[in-house]
């Protein structure tokens, strides 16, 4: 299968396969006007099956979403057809309004100004933890 | 600016000064009587909470100080909307420190990113009451001149008794504690304090349903009441709210020196007998929290530069 290589823009690699789509859905690429691309289960000597995504066009990033989904994803930024930059993502400490608490006792279920605030409790585990009521994400 | 939002919030350290603050208090009252005059504490209860509260607003008066506030969300400004980093922001021009209970949990934390002056949280749902820890602490620690080599025994509600969850990650810091864990079954200490305190802190613990059994070994005994708003269901409440009635017979084992501990109100989880005992702890730890309230008001009130 065979997508054209682009000019100026994001290529993100080595993600997770099966997570291609929630990192789309989490990065709101669907608003975007310009041609993305979605590999699923792309073949990768490395990881056997991976996803891929390529924006052709050079937009900001929230890396905390991509580390957040995926952390071992790298992030290839095309200028003129060439690398310019290569990402390594690591987990954030702080998530903001990335995720939603649903503990309906939270103070967040009710306030609908407060930002969502999760923070990293276990990184080993990857577990978030919602800063005002503690419930895990 | 310092708060007092989680109990951990606090090192071992300070916990430590304002145990040491609380005992000089009880030794000699008429030192602090005076200590906060012209200041004011604004009891922010979107809740009610009698004693909570009450216990907050003798602590300020006996500090000399003032009491401002309200006991319930329909006299307040909440009623009509406002936010709380609002009321946080407003209240600040009006008062020296806050203590606020709201049931939504988190709220006073949203309150303290957002006030001037220090807030104490005095409880928030069903998650944390630093306060009523401040008090069971000074409690075992007048009880028992410390918190090292403990075994405490936990009985009754574990799974929403916040009390429970924070006097245990207050104790996991101390050396040779072991908790002993006696509740029905659907009420057991929720995985993640087993795995995220106990666990990872090596504390040895035991899960019993056999009060009686484990008794010998207890030096505190902390009952808890299972709480009728902390269940969606009636049919549950009513299952298990009799589990564990603590009477002078279950008492025949137990050590001569065992401290019993309860965050108050009871309802029928410790026999009237057993308030005459002199291992019955629960009425000096209401006092005692009095103490520790005006122990932390004054850490507070110094550390933000208005004592």
């Amino acid at each position: 299968m065979n997508i054209d290589a682009i000019a100026n823009g994001i290529v993100i690699d080595h993600i997770t396969a099966g997570q291609g789509m929630r990192l789309y859905e989490l990065l709101g690429l669907e608003k975007l006007d310009c041609s993305v691309a979605i590999i699923k289960n792309a073949y990768s000597a490395k990881m056997g099956k991976k996803d891929i995504i390529k924006i052709d066009a050079d937009i900001p990033l929230d890396f905390d979403v991509i580390g957040y989904v995926d952390p071992g994803v790298s992030v290839n930024l095309i200028r003129g057809g060439e690398l310019v930059e290569k990402r390594s993502i690591e987990m954030p400490l702080e998530l903001r309004n990335v995720i939603f608490c649903r503990n309906p006792r939270c103070i967040s279920s009710v306030e609908q100004e407060l930002p969502h605030i999760f923070k990293l409790a276990d990184r080993k585990n990857k577990v978030y933890r919602c800063l005002y009521c503690e419930t895990k994400a | 600016m310092r708060h007092l939002i989680d109990i951990l919030d606090f090192s071992v350290e300070e916990l430590q000064e304002l145990i040491d603050t609380a005992n000089d208090i009880i030794a000699f009252p008429e030192k602090y009587s005076e200590r906060c005059h012209g200041k004011k504490l604004a009891t922010l209860f979107f809740e009610p909470s009698t004693r909570t509260r009450l216990s907050f607003e003798a602590a300020m008066y006996e500090l000399g100080g003032q009491v401002l506030g309200f006991s319930e969300a329909q006299s307040s400004s909440a009623a009509k909307g406002e936010s709380v980093a609002d009321t946080a922001k407003v209240i600040s021009c009006y008062a020296d420190i806050i203590a606020m209970r709201h049931p939504k949990e988190g709220a006073p934390l949203v309150a303290a990113m957002n006030a001037s002056i220090p807030v104490i949280n005095a409880g928030d749902g069903g998650h944390n009451h630093p306060t009523q820890t401040l008090a069971d602490l000074l409690t075992i620690y007048r009880e028992k001149g410390g918190f090292e080599h403990l075994t405490v025994g936990f009985c009754g509600d574990l799974k929403f008794g916040r009390t429970v969850h924070s006097l245990i990650e207050a104790l996991s810091r101390y050396e040779g504690i072991k908790v002993v864990l006696i509740s029905p079954e659907e009420l057991k200490l929720p995985s993640y304090i087993k795995k995220d305190v106990l666990r990872e802190k090596n504390i040895p613990y035991l899960q019993t349903t056999d009060l009686e059994a484990v008794m010998p070994e207890l030096d505190i005994l902390y009952m808890t009441r299972v709480q009728r708003e902390r269940f969606f269901n009636e049919e549950d409440y009513l299952r298990l709210k009799d589990s564990y009635i603590l009477t002078p017979d279950k008492l025949q084992n137990a050590k001569p020196d065992l401290s019993i501990l309860h965050p108050l109100p009871r309802v029928n989880e410790i026999s009237v007998a057993i308030d005459q005992d002199p291992r019955a702890c629960y009425f000096k730890q209401v006092l005692y929290g009095k103490y520790m309230r005006m122990a932390l008001i004054l850490k507070l009130l110094k550390e933000a530069g208005r004592l």
